[in-house]
């Protein structure tokens, strides 16, 4: 990827790298859904990823948790390099148990489980192991305080998790995620099965989640992606088409194809 | 409201209007017909379960004004071809109880590992060609499962146990497990698979194992179905006939032992049925009593899994 699209006083705010695609290449059988994709993930950084449907953006985004290993006949070419450990997220040795240790995801519908709230976020801990009461409730407590939504469920924690609302459903879903402490949060389109207003929590939500943690997230609301990230990569068949500081990319993008699709002119 | 505006004309003359309400009147003739076909199809259902349910209660009657409910319920022997005839339905209980807690020992574990296999484990190739086979081992008439648990299960099990006599309840309900295998494992596995991915991939995403997924995640969201697996299960134990009469004994013995050889309920129907009890007779009486027994046991695990059901149901 190009430096120079980054503006020096962003450079200034002394930006590390927290993972990036080397290359990677992307198919579903016989079809190439990803082709040469290079692209840095800023730490605690919000990266959007936009693009019109079918661009490969949350084919790109499930990559980083290797979600595709789920399904047979997907196949990864090329790096996903994690930092500061240097781990190739895509390697064959690297069991995708581990890499979804690290990196945790939140889902365009939201998808609790079928037990209590508490036991939603307590989920991705137990997994782990966690047995200890204390340790999981405070554990339980600042993932969902951390999603806003502590002041809610805080007295009907052992409610199905499926009685809350939508929203409070999709921030459920975020505690879940945040439980486990993950270096990187995946974000696929999350707000797309929500009303307006929880929409609007939802992304302040996300902006003030950077300070802690790295986000990448897909959208497909160009205002969104204007709205809470920091760099944003526009996607279109594939392929990597631009890069850049979101403020740069919105006002003057460099590349023609970009233009056309923020302003509405395609896609 | 003025009407002042002109009703826009149509571009349909009248006549066609009522040549259209001819043509729908037909129509509704015929979907009368059909509608009165379906209903009839559905009332003979309905009527054949409620004679059945009259024959039952009626010849039962006519057993009850002879034995004493108080009898029938708890005396502890069985004997209604004796002179000294006992009714005590207990006993027969207890064989169908018995035979049925084996069964179910080895087909609940044994369906929802296969289940849990099939759904979640399996490689879509596996799945495919195991099913049915699966499905296979249910359409096995169940004489064969007799006479299977009778000449090869029993006296492998008296290698093992010597004094195991030559007709029990255990060898009958170890076969009888193996036929409910399939239906406990296919249907739970149908419920399992109705778990949306979105779920699945919510708890991979956490950094589940796939066990972890099938037994914390997917199991929990398919509650209901499972049970209703159980419960068919169950319902096909207690029902049961044919291993029973076959390798079961049909001796009336009030015992919780599977080791002992014991009548069932329905085992108990077949022995008298096949018999040449004169028609009216208490003797023949009793099998009526018998059914009715069983097929409020059948009712109790219907209205359970019913409840279980509506309880459990989730609502993805």
């Amino acid at each position: 990827m190009n430096d120079n699209m980054i503006d020096a006083s962003t450079e200034q705010q002394d930006l590390k790298v927290k993972a990036e695609c080397r290359n990677l290449n992307f198919h579903y059988g016989a079809f190439h859904a990803l082709k040469s994709i290079n692209l840095p993930v800023y730490e605690k950084k919000v990266t959007a990823l936009i693009g019109p449907s079918g661009c490969g953006k949350s084919t790109l985004l499930r990559s980083f948790n290797r979600m595709h290993d789920l399904y047979p006949g997907n196949r990864y070419e090329g790096e996903i390099v994690m930092h500061p450990d240097d781990t190739n997220l895509l390697a064959k040795e690297v069991d995708p148990i581990e890499v979804r240790m690290r990196i945790s995801m939140v889902f365009q519908k939201p998808n609790p489980f079928p037990k209590s709230v508490y036991e939603n976020v307590a989920y991705s801990l137990r997994v782990r192991g966690m047995k200890s009461k204390s340790e999981l409730d405070d554990r339980v407590e600042h993932a969902l305080k951390g999603a806003a939504l502590w002041g809610e469920v805080s007295n009907r924690l052992n409610d199905l998790g499926a009685n809350l609302s939508g929203g409070q459903q999709q921030r459920l879903c975020i505690a879940r995620a945040l439980a486990s402490d993950p270096e990187i949060l995946l974000f696929d389109e999350p707000t797309s099965a929500l009303d307006p207003i929880a929409t609007a929590s939802i992304e302040e939500l996300v902006t003030e989640l950077k300070d802690t943690v790295t986000i990448l997230i897909v959208t497909h609301n160009m205002q969104q992606a204007a709205r809470i990230s920091d760099f944003t990569a526009y996607m279109y068949l594939g392929e990597m088409i631009e890069f850049g500081v979101t403020d740069q990319l919105f006002i003057k993008p460099q590349k023609k194809q970009t233009e056309d699709y923020i302003t509405g002119r395609f896609g | 409201m003025s009407v002042t505006a002109p009703m826009p004309s149509l571009p349909v003359a009248a006549a066609k209007v009522s040549e259209r309400l001819r043509k729908k009147a037909s129509r509704h003739v015929a979907e009368r017909v059909i509608e009165l076909l379906l209903f009839g199809a559905a009332l003979l259902s309905v009527f054949t379960t409620a004679a059945i349910v009259y024959v039952l209660v009626s010849e039962s009657w006519v057993f009850f004004e002879h034995v004493p409910l108080k009898d029938f319920l708890f005396d502890t022997q069985w004997t209604p071809l004796f002179d000294d005839a006992h009714f005590g339905i207990m006993v027969l209980l207890s064989g169908t109880i018995t035979s049925s807690a084996v069964a179910l020992v080895v087909a609940i574990p044994l369906g929802t590992i296969i289940a849990i296999y099939l759904s979640e484990f399996a490689p879509f190739a596996v799945r495919e060609v195991a099913k049915p086979f699966l499905e296979l081992l249910g359409g096995v008439p169940t004489i064969i499962y007799g006479y299977f648990a009778l000449v090869f299960l029993t006296p492998l099990l008296q290698k093992i146990y010597p004094d195991l006599p030559g007709f029990n309840l255990l060898s009958a309900g170890l076969v009888m497990g193996v036929m409910i295998i399939p239906y406990v494992a296919s249907l739970s596995e149908d419920a399992m698979r109705a778990v949306p991915m979105s779920l699945r991939e919510g708890s991979y995403a956490m950094g589940a194992t796939r066990l972890q997924t099938a037994l914390r995640v997917v199991m929990p969201a398919a509650t209901s179905g499972i049970a209703s697996a159980y419960i068919l299960g169950i319902s096909r134990a207690v029902g049961e006939t044919m291993i029973l009469a076959v390798a079961g004994g049909m001796q009336p013995n009030l015992t919780f032992n599977p080791a002992e050889p014991g009548a069932t309920i329905t085992s108990f129907i077949v022995q008298v049925a096949l018999g040449d009890l004169p028609h009216g007779s208490i003797g023949y009486q009793t099998i009526f009593a018998a059914g009715l027994s069983l097929m409020l046991m059948t009712l109790f695990f219907n209205l359970l899994g019913y409840w279980l059901r509506k309880k459990y149901r989730e609502v993805y």
